[in-house]
């Protein structure tokens, strides 16, 4: 089977006066049809500027600078602009993290969700009201044609979450890339809107790559998880296997500082430090300054190895 | 770990659903809070009644030289004509003119010299800032420090020296006007556009495979229509009062045309002789006229402004 998204050493680097930020260095990662992939990191991973990447919305100072970006087999990098855009909102679509801010205040739903059926397809604009009030109901929206009519500000965060997840499905992409769609919502919201997604992926078949920080989210939704640190895939394999058994030690560092694995009443383990800045990075491993099991070796910078589906950059694995 | 999926599907939300209320219309509701600007509201649409009616409702025509009766000069209000024995509500100025219809179509001179000229230096401003603020780079520049130079010198003063080049006229009032307001509008579109274009809807727009054209006049340009209203109204006053200058000046329209400002200055030579009501009734009309339009202007200000919303 093929995979929807292949993505191939991907680098997109930012060209400031300061210098490059290799803001995603060397990525590489594949979503089958119907697969859900978790790509987790910490802030300023270079999680998000992966998916932006994705979709060709990568601004200037920054740039794609090496790899290859396989959509159904098709490489978007290589694209025209104008091409890529006729496939983003089509064939790739993106859910954004703030749900108050990604719908335009002053139009109505039914003008933004008509607008982004009609950008990509030649139909009247019946057929795609029908579209719309399809996508509605499929993200649990009842009354679809009283809510096609309102404003983004008569609803409340959860539902401009819905919203902005049908307007992402109405052209039925083949992928979705959802940025920390839940971050900003509360907990109830969020494992309603995971089970939502999670459903849509699997009955309509589209690919799913979901970017957040949040571990525990990951464990249930995805199938497969990226680790990423400071630019780089640093581990990566089915979500059992990564979760259960992490040889990475920002994975497990990362795993054991979710409270509810902890024992109350003990300290919770942190990862010491912070994320280095992606102007300074050596030549040197980028973890290296934070890890309890750094060696010499570690000042040259570990190539990701593969045994199978997993993946893993470390000179000095957990067993 | 369980699978999500393995759970029962939860029930399909329901929140009430609010009233269908369209920002229009809230944006009505809270500018009918305030009485005050209600009030500048009401004397607004007066006055533009009046000047569009102009020529319906004024006893005389003012610009028809045969109607004017030199024998009726400087008539003080009230006063009878002496030939047709018609009443001259506010008197008459030196030429015989009655001043409630000089009045009349003053008013209609200045309301459409300053409407003309705030809608075509919107529509040029609009578009510059627009451009600076989307495309950036030399374009910004460029049409920022030509804004920069322009505001450095004082309104008058260009106008002044545009009007003495190109000569008198409607017409060329309006370019004098235009020339010396674009530069606010582009300003303020630009800062606008430039805080809107962050905004995530902007990115999620371009995420739609939106084209470039549409992202701007669809998305971007609606959400920074707010400030622009709000200045708009006020150059709108702005306008009326340089053009008023310009003209007692003498540097505006032809004499035989009199807008507000060249009504008032027919009166100044006589201000000091008693004969206040040639110069004193058309500054009254004049200031009534940018009293309303700054009430109206100052609750859109605040109804308009985020920061000020309760």
């Amino acid at each position: 089977m093929t995979a929807v998204l292949d993505v191939e050493g991907l680098r997109m680097h930012f060209f400031t006066k300061a210098g490059v930020v290799r803001a995603v260095d060397d990525v590489s990662f594949r979503v089958e049809r119907r697969g859900i992939l978790g790509l987790v990191g910490e802030s300023g991973s270079g999680k998000s500027m992966t998916g932006y990447s994705i979709m060709g919305l990568v601004d200037p100072p920054g740039r794609i600078v090496g790899g290859r970006i396989l959509l159904n087999g098709r490489d978007l990098a290589s694209l025209e602009p104008e091409a890529w855009r006729r496939l983003r909102g089509d064939r790739i679509a993106m859910i954004f993290q703030d749900p108050m801010m990604t719908l335009n205040p002053v139009l109505r739903i039914d003008t933004q969700m008509v607008e982004a059926v009609l950008a990509h397809h030649d139909v009247s604009r019946d057929s795609a009201l029908a579209r719309c009030r399809e996508a509605l109901a499929q993200v649990g929206i009842a009354s679809p044609d009283e809510r096609l009519r309102a404003y983004p500000h008569q609803f409340s965060g959860g539902m401009r979450q819905r919203v902005a997840i049908a307007i992402a499905i109405v052209n039925k992409p083949d992928l979705i890339i959802a940025d920390e769609p839940t971050t900003a919502l509360d907990v109830t919201i969020q494992g309603q809107i995971l089970f939502e997604m999670q459903k849509l992926c699997r009955e309509s078949g589209t690919a799913l790559l979901w970017i957040t920080h949040d571990l525990s989210v990951i464990a249930g939704l995805a199938d497969h998880v990226c680790v990423m640190y400071a630019g780089r895939i640093v581990e990566s394999g089915s979500v059992d296997e990564v979760l259960d058994r992490p040889r990475h030690p920002y994975t497990r560092g990362l795993i054991e500082s979710v409270p509810s694995r902890n024992e109350p009443g003990r300290p919770l383990p942190q990862l010491a430090g912070m994320t280095p800045s992606l102007l300074a990075l050596g030549a040197s491993c980028a973890f290296r300054e934070r890890c309890s099991r750094a060696l010499e070796a570690c000042a040259e910078a570990p190539v990701a190895e593969w045994s199978g589906e997993r993946s893993l950059r470390c000179r000095n694995p957990l067993p | 770990m369980s699978s999500l999926a393995d759970r029962e599907p939860a029930a399909p939300v329901v929140e009430p659903a609010p009233a269908v209320q369209s920002p229009w219309r809230r944006f009505a509701a809270d500018f009918a809070e305030s009485r005050l600007a209600l009030f500048g509201l009401a004397l607004l649409v007066s006055l533009l009644m009046v000047a569009i009616l102009a020529p319906v409702i004024s006893p005389q025509n003012p610009y028809d030289l045969a109607q004017l009766d030199v024998m009726d000069s400087k008539l003080p209000p009230g006063e009878h004509s002496s030939t047709t024995n018609k009443p001259y509500w506010l008197g008459t100025d030196d030429q015989g003119r009655d001043m409630l219809s000089g009045i009349f179509y003053g008013l209609r001179i200045s309301l459409a010299v300053g409407i003309a000229s705030t809608a075509c230096a919107l529509a040029i401003g609009l578009l510059l800032g627009l451009a600076a603020a989307y495309f950036g780079g030399w374009l910004d520049t460029l049409v920022m420090r030509l804004a920069d130079i322009q505001l450095s010198f004082p309104a008058i003063l260009i106008a002044l020296i545009l009007l003495a080049v190109l000569g008198q006229g409607i017409d060329k009032i309006i370019i004098a006007l235009v020339t010396v307001q674009w530069a606010y509008y582009a300003r303020t579109v630009r800062s606008a556009a430039l805080v809107e274009r962050q905004k995530e809807y902007i990115e999620a727009a371009r995420g739609l495979g939106l084209s470039r054209a549409r992202i701007v006049v669809r998305h971007l340009l609606p959400n920074c229509l707010p400030p622009l209203i709000v200045v708009a109204t006020v150059q709108v006053a702005h306008a009326i009062a340089l053009e008023a200058t310009l003209s007692f000046l003498g540097l505006g329209l032809p004499i035989t045309e009199p807008s507000l400002g060249l009504l008032i200055a027919n009166g100044f030579q006589y201000l000091l002789s008693g004969k206040y009501w040639i110069s004193f009734y058309p500054g009254l009309a004049l200031l009534l006229t940018i009293v309303a339009i700054n009430l109206v202007a100052d609750q859109l200000r605040d109804v308009l402004n985020p920061r000020l919303r309760r």
